[in-house]
């Protein structure tokens, strides 16, 4: 068999099998339990850090710090 | 040390494009030789006098500058663009401005791809660099990566720009469509897009945030894909090593394939993948609200990812591509409307609940009606998609009006909203420094896209009709010239509505400049800012 009808047979077998497999482990990744509260999470990421970097506490006076820790 | 290694670098690209203007077989190698020749030198000077100077401290925000820049470069090649473009469209209405002076530099052929480019790798690049940057930054929480790296960027972006466009003029063009600058500009995009790909990565690997937020995932694989598509659409071998001239890698059906897998996908990950990371960041931003369904965005992703990559065969139905090939990219085409109007309904929903934020804030307004011609032309498209349908709206105007609602509603118009969202952010400024100047934008844009898309349908299938018109013993009515006269009253329409497009562009422009020159912003009678 020429390899393109090789390559062809692989992939309208079991590539696309494969690939169709990860698509749907993707969504059911999507809706795995306990995904709802990262999920918050991540969507309000744009409304962190606008103006400044987030802290690293690397900072001399550290004032971002503390307020972090305060908040946990 | 780094300092010497540049010096030496840029000393050698010096004497070599110095050789090549000397040598150089073709107009526009000679141009670029003696253009490479200038930046080189003026690098060199700049390297030189900061070697061995005292190294200043870095800073730790947000590295904007570079957004800053991007923001004017975006602004301006929007102009240059649609300008262009309102040129060539009075070209195809009025044959007579193809005027004998100007031949050939003038003339529709070498304009026709310096419109294409300046719109989408110009305008839309540049808006797609700088949101990246700077939506990158404030998700990861983290400056960019590299230092001045992102400057290469931005700069070497901009020099691919002015050496692609000078050379269409001139007549360098490997003649594939929104790939045509020849393999020495090729080869710069690659290394300047590496960069691109090094700044972007390297800043979500330092990034404060767990997760990486779903606008950067769609910039990434705009990014890789395009890097990717880019590399294997210009395989080509150069004629010789000083002329401009290459021959393809690939030839007959491969390459038209490859061509159109790579040109469908530059609309896929370009224009669709990159865009839409700016929508995921800027509407929740601007509607005050997260995202409606951050569960859709990933699954839209993924669809997204895995469908479009396929859809390239519906450019070559009836051609000599075998019909399993196009049947495949008919059907993937199809299936596509779905994420895509995912997409839509997701950006559109997070306004849920304040729908009333469109009566005032016209940047808000822009973004929805951006959404919503995104929702129109990704209708259109898997519709022009079927091959019976393919038949009559294939090398007609139609395709012409369906790029242009995708182009000047969905990517134009969410460009501009960003340039809206960004320039006071950027320049400290607590608004745009007329907001019925935004609404004014608005109108004029919108209703020039619609003359556009209008018109271009009705010619776009007057022209179709007319081609497969037979008479009773079989014979075609119409020759080709026939269409042509007829066509000539819905180009005068076309060219009116890209009138009205620029208008609106050169008001926004006005707008920019009042706003970062100005200082104080002026209280607007219409809307206020929308947090």
């Amino acid at each position: 068999m020429d390899t393109y009808s090789l390559m062809r047979e692989i992939a309208d077998s079991w590539v696309l099998l494969a690939m169709a497999l990860f698509f749907l482990g993707v969504i059911g990744w999507a809706f795995r339990p306990g995904s709802r509260k990262t999920h918050a999470d991540t969507a309000n990421i744009p409304f962190r850090n606008e103006d400044k970097p987030a802290c690293t506490k690397n900072c001399p006076d550290c004032a971002c710090a503390k307020l972090k820790e305060q908040q946990l | 040390m780094g300092n010497y290694i540049k010096l030496a670098v840029l000393g050698v690209i010096m004497l070599f494009a110095a050789v090549a203007a000397n040598w150089g077989r073709d107009a526009a190698y000679i141009v670029h030789a003696i253009i490479i020749l200038l930046v080189a030198g003026f690098m060199f000077l700049r390297v030189l006098r900061q070697t061995d100077e005292p190294i200043r401290a870095q800073a730790d925000g947000y590295m904007d500058d570079v957004v800053r820049a991007g923001v004017i470069a975006t602004g301006f090649w929007g102009v240059v663009g649609f300008l262009v473009g309102v040129i060539i469209a009075f070209q195809l209405a009025f044959p007579a401005l193809n005027f004998e002076f100007l031949q050939p530099f003038g003339n529709f052929g070498r304009l026709r791809p310096l419109h294409t480019s300046a719109v989408i790798f110009a305008f839309g690049g540049n808006a797609l660099i700088m949101s990246s940057f700077y939506i990158v930054q404030r998700t990861s929480g983290a400056r960019l990566w590299g230092g001045n790296l992102a400057w290469f960027v931005f700069w070497g972006y901009n020099l691919f720009i002015v050496l692609a466009a000078t050379g269409y003029l001139l007549g360098a063009t490997q003649s594939k469509e929104y790939a045509e600058p020849e393999w020495y500009i090729d080869i710069w995009l690659t290394i300047v897009w590496v960069a691109f790909l090094v700044v972007f990565l390297g800043t979500i690997f330092r990034r404060r945030e767990k997760h990486i937020y779903v606008a950067n995932w769609f910039l990434l694989s705009f990014i890789v894909t395009v890097a990717m598509l880019h590399i294997i659409n210009n395989l080509s071998i150069p004629v010789s090593i000083w002329g401009s001239k290459s021959v393809q890698v690939f030839s007959g059906v491969q390459d038209a394939m490859t061509q159109w897998w790579y040109g469908h996908n530059a609309v896929g990950f370009f224009l669709t993948a990159g865009f839409l990371g700016m929508m995921y960041y800027f509407v929740p931003k601007q509607a005050g609200r997260p995202i409606y369904s951050y569960k859709l965005s990933i699954i839209h992703f993924w669809a997204l990812i895995f469908l479009y990559i396929w859809a390239g065969p519906h450019h070559l139905h009836y051609t000599a591509l075998p019909d399993w090939a196009s049947t495949l990219g008919m059907v993937f085409s199809i299936v596509l409307w779905m994420p895509s109007w995912g997409g839509m309904i997701n950006g559109l929903m997070t306004l849920q609940g304040a729908w009333d934020k469109l009566r005032t804030d016209p940047i808000l307004r822009m973004m929805v009606i951006s959404l919503a011609f995104y929702g129109m032309s990704t209708f259109e498209g898997p519709m022009m998609s079927i091959r019976a349908v393919n038949s009559l709206s294939h090398y007609t105007d139609w395709t012409i009006g369906h790029v242009h609602s995708g182009a000047l509603g969905w990517n134009g118009m969410i460009t501009f909203s960003a340039l809206y969202f960004l320039t006071p952010r950027l320049w400290g400024r607590a608004q745009m420094h007329s907001m019925s100047a935004i609404s004014w934008h608005f109108w004029l844009a919108t209703i020039g896209i619609i003359l556009y898309a209008a018109s271009m349908w009705v010619t776009g299938i007057m022209e179709g009709l007319m081609w497969r018109e037979v008479d009773a013993n079989g014979f075609l009515v119409n020759s080709f010239a026939d269409t042509v006269s007829a066509k000539f009253p819905m180009y005068v329409v076309r060219a009116l509505g890209g009138v009205m497009y620029l208008s609106g562009a050169v008001i926004m422009v006005w707008n920019m400049w009042m706003t970062i020159r100005a200082g104080e912003s002026q209280t607007a009678p219409v809307g206020v800012a929308a947090e």
